[in-house]
């Protein structure tokens, strides 16, 4: 780990940096993440939900008339620059009130964000409707790794931790990692979770507020501890998606990734069994550690007190 | 700016020489000095730290910082841009610019005028002494919610007393710029004459005292929190992390206007005066910046959007929010009205002016799109916010501040810029602003969250690029200290007329420049228009 000493360099760091690292940079080789984020990606990442569809719709609407605004806007104004300047000759006039433009330019934005906010009101209803949920999956943040507990809907009673491969964090101190495309998105446990399902989620903390958010599927929702909040996301495609703590929740804020595995009925099915024969196996076996409520398969969860004690 | 000159040897009121000068400091030019010097070396401060941020940045991996530190420098970044270089550089032009402007001979409280300077040298100290606690500064960003407050060293404790000296500081300040602009207009200065650089500080001082107790309660009770068994915010004691987000933000949002409120002044003064021609909509004006202070108490929430707000909650802070972009519309427009049919000129005011309304105005257009609450469900939180406010703090009150220096210099120090160094200064900040933090956008709209010390690596290039403007933006402004500022305070340069704009309106023209120490001793007699002294 580095310490503060070397915040010394930072100006010249970027200096060197520039040059020699610059030319031949690592990730010059990565590609796009399907799910994830896209090598210099523009725009929104494409959307696997109703509700991510209709975000990016109402930005590319806001984006339209944004910028149509603009133009005229700056069009008017670039106009006068040219042509009202004393350079040209331009002698200045002496108005200085207009109450018909004035309520013009009054009234016109006022209808303008009137009609943005119709536009934008049915999809806050719908982000905000949990009800009627296929599978509720209660999600707790720590610092810093993800637990998963099904709660209600087939896979009830399975629970487990997700947590950053430790490689990637590795790879992050070496300050040089190598090129990879899910490069510190890569967790051990991905949330899994069945097609065309409503999924609910209920999120708390254990420690501080962290943010769970998967951009392709359009939700975020802040982990509150000591309380509990709920959002959705239906998922209308197959395949893993990936998000990011959005929150800031300490030194490991950016290492506890989000990965959603979408998966049909069927597979989604097979994983519940084969989760839950583990979890049994897992509780029946004599040597099991007693103190591990999470029943986690993998063995390395700890109780939320010793997790928080631990980050200390 | 020292080179204020004593016309008036031998006076009754003769005021004191050397160190004694500028510590027991009364006048309100000496006091505008040194906010002004010293706003500017904590941009230099916070520059330092966002450039530390930058570097680490530049490319995937960590290279120059660990994640503590980066989340330490985050967060004093944002901490002494907001409170130790923004808002002081604004109380600095308003305690050189109202008397001036509204033919007062000082500011109201000149002794209290001191104290409010003075008190700001500790806590700036207190501010950048904590990197050297033990645990470093504080981490939880400028925002310092709660929990990870509570976890945070004792350096929490520091920022939090110095908040509260700030926090004093300015309601001292806004006190005295109130009872100076209500009691010490001069004769025949009616409210609706002043110039709009005193209505909008006017409003600004009036957020000040509204808000600047509710930061005092927030982290005042984050402290009990910490220290005294108090669980305000604690949820483990029953406490609510999400009541110091909706009291922390009721003091946020009116402070995002506090520090915009008077750039719109200085903005709305040197437009008129390069277009040579009355600003458009004056009374409009005044009133669209009173909506906007008071719509700024009732939008809150909207930074809180993915707390998990009830839906009619959502609903309500959406639409209040989006109702601020009106009044803030007739303010773009007032001044594009103003400039139209003028007769333009584009010395480096007016270039930083129109530089201004037309980058703020991607920062207002942005702030519109995240007002939307379902597209804050894509975007909080990522670099599309960071984008968003470093595009209305920086290329609209930094800016605005940058503008305001090159207009009002000349009547301070005396001695005119010079034009090509100003006009360097300006397309070499906004040329590197641009490129710092355009791609800042594409970042957060692909989902890079903010305050992450590392990323994805498809986010690379875009980190690359802003890391390099970043550093040319910060070079900008040295060479702005060191090439505009420092000869200006050391007089060289040609002589400044007391008027040298054509344009100008205004008594802070009437008195010669450089401002003599004492001005409007007895109260000028004005014209109808409030705008010239008729003997």
């Amino acid at each position: 780990m580095k310490t503060t000493t070397q915040l010394a360099g930072p100006l010249c760091g970027a200096a060197i940096a520039l040059t020699p690292v610059y030319l031949a940079p690592a990730w010059a080789q990565v590609a796009d993440l399907p799910g994830g984020p896209a090598v210099n990606q523009l725009n929104l990442t494409p959307p696997a939900s109703a509700i991510a569809a209709d975000i990016e719709w109402l930005h590319w609407v806001m984006l339209i008339i944004c910028a149509v605004i603009f133009v005229g806007v700056f069009g008017v104004m670039f106009y006068s620059i040219i042509k009202h300047r004393k350079a040209v000759g331009a002698k200045p006039a002496n108005f200085h009130d207009n109450v018909r433009v004035e309520i013009a330019w009054t009234i016109v934005p006022l209808l303008i964000v009137i009609a943005m906010g119709a536009m934008a009101t049915p999809i806050v209803i719908a982000q905000k409707d949990t009800s009627n949920a296929d599978l509720t999956i209660k999600i707790t943040g720590y610092q810093w790794m993800w637990g998963y507990e099904y709660i209600k809907g087939e896979g009830e009673g399975i629970s487990f931790m997700s947590r950053l491969d430790p490689a990637h964090r590795l790879a992050a101190d070496s300050g040089n990692p190598a090129a990879k495309d899910d490069y510190l998105l890569r967790v051990d446990n991905p949330l899994v979770v069945p097609v065309g399902k409503k999924v609910r989620i209920i999120t708390t903390a254990a420690d501080v507020i962290h943010a769970w958010a998967v951009p392709a599927l359009g939700v975020r929702q802040d982990a509150i501890p000591g309380f509990v909040r709920d959002n959705w996301f239906r998922a209308d495609r197959t395949g893993d998606f990936f998000g990011q703590c959005v929150e800031l929740c300490g030194a490991g804020h950016a290492f506890m990734p989000i990965h959603v595995r979408v998966v049909t009925a069927e597979e989604y099915t097979a994983w519940v069994r084969a989760r839950l024969a583990e979890m049994q196996a897992a509780a029946d076996d004599p040597t099991r550690d007693t103190k591990n409520i999470w029943g986690d398969a993998t063995g390395l969860a700890m109780q939320p007190a010793e997790v928080t004690a631990a980050r200390r | 700016m020292s080179a204020v000159l004593d016309h008036h040897a031998g006076h009754a009121h003769d005021h004191p020489h050397g160190w004694r000068r500028w510590l027991f400091a009364t006048n309100h030019k000496d006091i505008g000095t040194m906010y002004l010097l010293f706003s500017f070396t904590m941009l230099m401060v916070g520059g330092v730290l966002a450039l530390g941020i930058r570097a680490e940045l530049f490319q995937p991996g960590l290279q120059y910082v660990n994640p503590e530190l980066f989340n330490q420098l985050t967060t004093m970044h944002g901490l002494i841009m907001i409170f130790g270089a923004i808002m002081p550089a604004f109380v600095g032009f308003a305690n050189w610019m109202i008397p001036l402007q509204i033919g007062a001979s000082d500011m109201a409280f000149a002794r209290m005028n001191n104290l409010s300077f003075w008190l700001q040298i500790p806590a700036a100290l207190i501010l950048v002494g904590s990197f050297f606690m033990p645990g470093g500064a504080p981490a939880t960003g400028w925002t310092m919610y709660p929990p990870l407050s509570i976890q945070m060293g004792p350096s929490m404790d520091a920022l939090i007393f110095a908040l509260h000296i700030l926090g004093a500081s300015s309601i001292m300040g806004a006190i005295n710029i109130i009872v100076t602009i209500l009691n010490m207009r001069a004769p025949g200065m009616t409210l609706f004459k002043m110039p709009l650089f005193c209505w909008t500080w006017l409003f600004t001082a009036y957020l000040m005292i509204a808000v600047m107790p509710v930061l005092a309660g927030a982290i005042t009770m984050t402290l009990t929190d910490r220290h005294f068994g108090t669980a305000f915010f604690n949820p483990a004691g029953g406490g609510d992390p999400v009541l110091f987000q909706h009291i922390f933000w009721f003091f946020g949002h009116p402070e995002v206007y506090i520090l915009i409120l008077p750039a719109f002044g200085i903005i709305s003064a040197i437009i008129p005066a390069f277009a040579r021609k009355p600003l458009f909509g004056y009374v409009s004006m005044v009133y669209a910046t009173g909506s906007i202070a008071i719509l700024s108490f009732i939008v809150w929430a909207h930074h809180m959007y993915t707390t998990g707000m009830p839906v009619t909650g959502q609903l309500f802070f959406m639409y209040a929010t989006m109702l601020i972009a009106v009044p803030t519309g007739v303010k773009i427009f007032n001044w594009i009205a103003t400039m139209w049919r003028g007769s333009m000129t584009f010395e480096t005011p007016m270039l930083w002016s129109v530089g201004f309304i037309f980058v703020f105005t991607m920062g207002g257009f942005t702030g519109l799109i995240l007002a939307m609450a379902p597209i804050t469900q894509q975007l909080h939180d990522t670099y599309y916010v960071v984008a968003h406010f470093h595009y209305v703090m920086v290329a609209g009150s930094l800016f605005a501040l940058f503008a305001g220096f090159y207009y009002w210099a000349p009547k301070w120090t005396g001695v005119m810029y010079r034009e090509t160094r100003g006009r360097i200064h300006f397309w070499g900040s906004m040329i590197s602003f641009n490129i710092t933090f355009f791609p800042m956008h594409f970042l957060g709209l692909a989902g890079m969250p903010r305050r992450y010390v590392d990323y994805p690596m498809q986010f690379a290039d875009f980190n690359a690029i802003a890391s390099v403007g970043s550093l040319g933006f910060g070079l900008m402004q040295v060479y702005f200290f060191f090439w505009v500022v420092l000869p200006m305070m050391r007089g060289r340069g040609e002589r400044a007329p007391a008027k040298p704009w054509e344009g100008a309106q205004g008594l802070e023209w009437e008195v010669p420049s450089p401002a003599p120490f004492h001005t409007f001793e007895t109260p000028p007699k004005l014209d109808a228009t409030a705008t010239r002294v008729v003997g």
